[in-house]
């Protein structure tokens, strides 16, 4: 795959660079420093101390311990025989996010920045969050190694996901509501910025997701990076194949380039990231920024960002409060733009489907925005089985879709049991509705 | 339309020299509490002494400003303020014969367009441009357009900046350099501190002409303080709150003349 095309002529990625290992600050034209001055010195300390860790034995092997000790890596590889027997024709795979410590894929990114932070020797963390999920694996990580905590969190967000709020109280985090603007994910954005340039000399920004200033996406998905090294593993030791396609939900975009980056540069396997598709695709009814939006600048990053005629940044929406943002990764707006993967919204109506259908036939319950993955593989199972045929693929085996169940939908009980009426609903009437 | 006369932001602080006094930079944003009353009060403001006018160009995402400007720019875009409403209001502001620059995160010049927006601020008399968000290093685009159309570049700069970044810095602006008084968004302040004092002498040191001071000031003896040691001393919060959404242009008149007497008692 020839990257030259998109590549700014400032920054050339060299063509003999594979697509895994590509660094920041700029992905194509995507990515940069889109931030006041006061926060570039904090930037500058970040990406060093973050160089020098990684090349640190030390750093390495304390990280790893933690992830296999404290985390439970590595995740468990499940496959899901009557999830796929609904789709028909492949074999489904499960990379179990939703397993580790605290309930989602957030906690390897969360851990890996804690520990940078008691590296350069600041003592007071800050986060966003949106489904709470990055909120609970930031507290956890501050509780664990004896850091404080705050961490913003949009008002309408604190209302969904209630349960993560008192998660994070109860690990001694102070959880900030954000009360200006859209009241959602990328308000606490902003509010966890002004914090941090007040507060830069002795706060870290535990950022949460693969967007941001630079180094902010290439560190959270190095990060991450260990759920497709895993995944990858786990898939040939079982099957001996690479998987046909990969599912992922993409919000910022952690998960997804956590599962992508190392398939990458596999031509053979096909890449498909899931927005939120929202209710309805007018302005402020979706998160769907490819779908919907263009190139722009917010909150530190060039990208694709979903902004009326004016650049001012509308709002979205979405049944799920981490997908629910106006932005996405810088780089995963390169892996658009240079046609490595493929970018579709889910709605609303089809997330819940497939978190029913998850439910019913592999008894897991899904993340709303772990939903969205499986729904999108079901919707894009046709064209993977087209082309595993046309590609030549193995007719006595099926072809493989691994789906990325980036977390558990535990905090999402209150609003799967609203959506499909399963509350204040006795037994009696439950079995008769199955009926 | 007469004749434009871009009156820059350089020429206008030299003025101030010339009388030797510092410059008052005053701050309020377009379409608050409605566009016509925006306009009325900037000129009240340059009538009650205001030497320069940072024209604030709303947004919904402002992570540089603290609550009374994140409120005032919500009520701006509530109210429908546009883009594009910015050249006229410099136009009816700039006849006052204060040099008048327009403040905005890069979001919307990116989506005017860059070279468009430098084109039409040139055409209406704006002396150029305050990017809170926007570093030297990402600003090749505009530093380009500013210099087609001979538009004043002023970047920020703030205590934690080091010395190569002054330099930077102070290389890439036009007009003058805005220097962060404390670590923080914008909003009113107690003390000012002497960080402030501290990062002015730096930045003239890293070759700046002209450094104003802002974030966080508010009362006439704050700016008589910094009247002492900068170029100009930046008021934002604290006229938009006496315009309030009322547009009380009487109480923005008295707070901008106590301020500008402020900067004339700091003597250097």
């Amino acid at each position: 795959m020839s990257t030259s095309s998109s590549t700014p002529p400032a920054t050339p990625a060299p063509p003999t660079t594979p697509l895994a290992d590509v660094a920041g600050p700029y992905f194509g034209v995507f990515g940069g420093r889109w931030v006041p001055e006061a926060l570039i010195a904090a930037l500058d300390e970040l990406t060093e101390v973050w160089q020098k860790a990684q090349l640190d034995p030390e750093f390495v092997t304390e990280l790893q311990r933690l992830q296999r000790e404290y985390v439970g890596r590595p995740s468990p590889l499940s496959e899901a025989p009557r999830f796929a027997e609904r789709i028909g024709g492949v074999r489904v795979f499960l990379k179990r996010e939703d397993l580790n410590h605290t309930g989602s894929h957030k906690i390897n990114n969360a851990l890996g920045q804690a520990l940078l932070v008691k590296r350069m020797g600041k003592t007071r963390v800050i986060a966003e969050t949106g489904a709470g999920q990055h909120g609970v694996a930031t507290a956890t990580a501050c509780a664990m190694l004896g850091l404080e905590c705050i961490v913003y969190m949009g008002e309408k967000d604190t209302e969904r996901q209630a349960l993560n709020v008192a998660r994070m109280r109860l690990l001694g985090a102070t959880v900030v509501p954000v009360t200006i603007g859209s009241r959602t994910l990328k308000d606490a954005v902003n509010e966890a910025l002004r914090d941090w340039v007040a507060n830069v000399e002795t706060t870290h920004y535990l950022l949460g997701t693969a967007a941001g200033p630079h180094p902010f996406p290439q560190m959270v998905r190095d990060f991450q990076r260990v759920i497709g090294e895993e995944a990858r593993e786990q898939l040939l030791e079982r099957t001996g194949r690479l998987p046909s396609a990969i599912a992922a939900c993409v919000g910022g975009g952690s998960n997804a380039i956590g599962i992508f980056n190392a398939f990458l540069d596999e031509e053979s396997v096909a890449l498909y990231g899931f927005e939120a598709g929202g209710h309805g695709s007018a302005e402020g009814e979706h998160a769907a920024r490819f779908a919907g939006g263009s190139i722009g600048v917010l909150q530190g990053a060039k990208s694709y960002v979903l902004h009326d005629e004016d650049g001012q940044i509308l709002p979205t929406d979405s049944i799920s409060a981490g997908l629910d943002y106006a932005s996405v990764g810088p780089e995963h707006a390169w892996l658009y733009d240079i046609k490595r993967v493929t970018y579709q919204p889910v709605t609303d109506a089809q997330a819940m489907d497939a978190f029913r259908l998850l439910c019913l036939t592999e008894g897991i319950i899904p993340a709303i925005e772990s939903a969205h993955a499986l729904a999108g593989a079901i919707r894009v199972a046709d064209r993977v089985k087209e082309s595993y045929a046309a590609g030549g693929g193995d007719p006595d085996e099926l072809p493989i879709i691994l789906i990325n169940l980036s977390g558990r939908g535990d905090k999402d009980v209150a609003t799967a049991g609203r959506w499909f009426e399963v509350l204040d609903v006795d037994d009696a009437e439950a079995k008769e509705g199955r009926a | 339309m007469t004749t434009v006369t871009n009156l820059t932001t350089g020429a206008r602080i030299d003025a101030t020299r010339a009388e030797n006094r510092a410059a008052l930079v005053g701050y309020l944003p377009l379409g608050f509490p409605d566009l016509d009353t925006s306009v009325a009060a900037a000129r009240a403001m340059v009538e009650a002494g205001v030497d320069v006018v940072e024209l604030g160009l709303p947004y919904t995402d402002p992570v540089l400003d603290g609550p009374v400007i994140q409120h005032a720019a919500e009520h701006a875009l509530a109210g429908g303020v546009r883009t594009r409403d910015v050249f006229g209001a410099v136009e009816r502001i700039a006849q006052t014969g204060a040099a008048v620059a327009v403040m905005s995160y890069y979001n919307p010049i990116l989506r005017y367009g860059v070279e468009r927006f430098a084109r039409d601020l040139a055409a209406a008399g704006g002396a150029g441009l305050i990017t809170p968000d926007l570093v030297p290093d990402e600003g090749s685009e505009w530093m380009t357009a500013a210099d087609v159309h001979g538009l004043d570049r002023i970047f920020l700069v703030a205590p934690s900046s080091t010395p190569e970044r002054l330099e930077m810095t102070a290389a890439a602006s036009r007009g003058f350099v805005y220097a962060a008084s404390v670590m923080g968004v914008t909003g009113t302040r107690t003390s000012v501190g002497d960080a402030a004092e501290r990062l002015v002498a730096d930045t003239r040191a890293a070759g700046a002409e002209r450094v104003c001071v802002g974030l966080g000031v508010s009362t006439p003896e704050q700016a008589a303080e910094i009247a002492t040691y900068a170029d100009g001393v930046i008021v934002g919060s604290a006229l938009v709150r006496a315009l309030g959404t009322q547009g009380d242009l009487d109480a923005l008149r008295r707070t901008a003349a106590a301020l500008a007497q402020g900067v004339r008692g700091g003597r250097r």
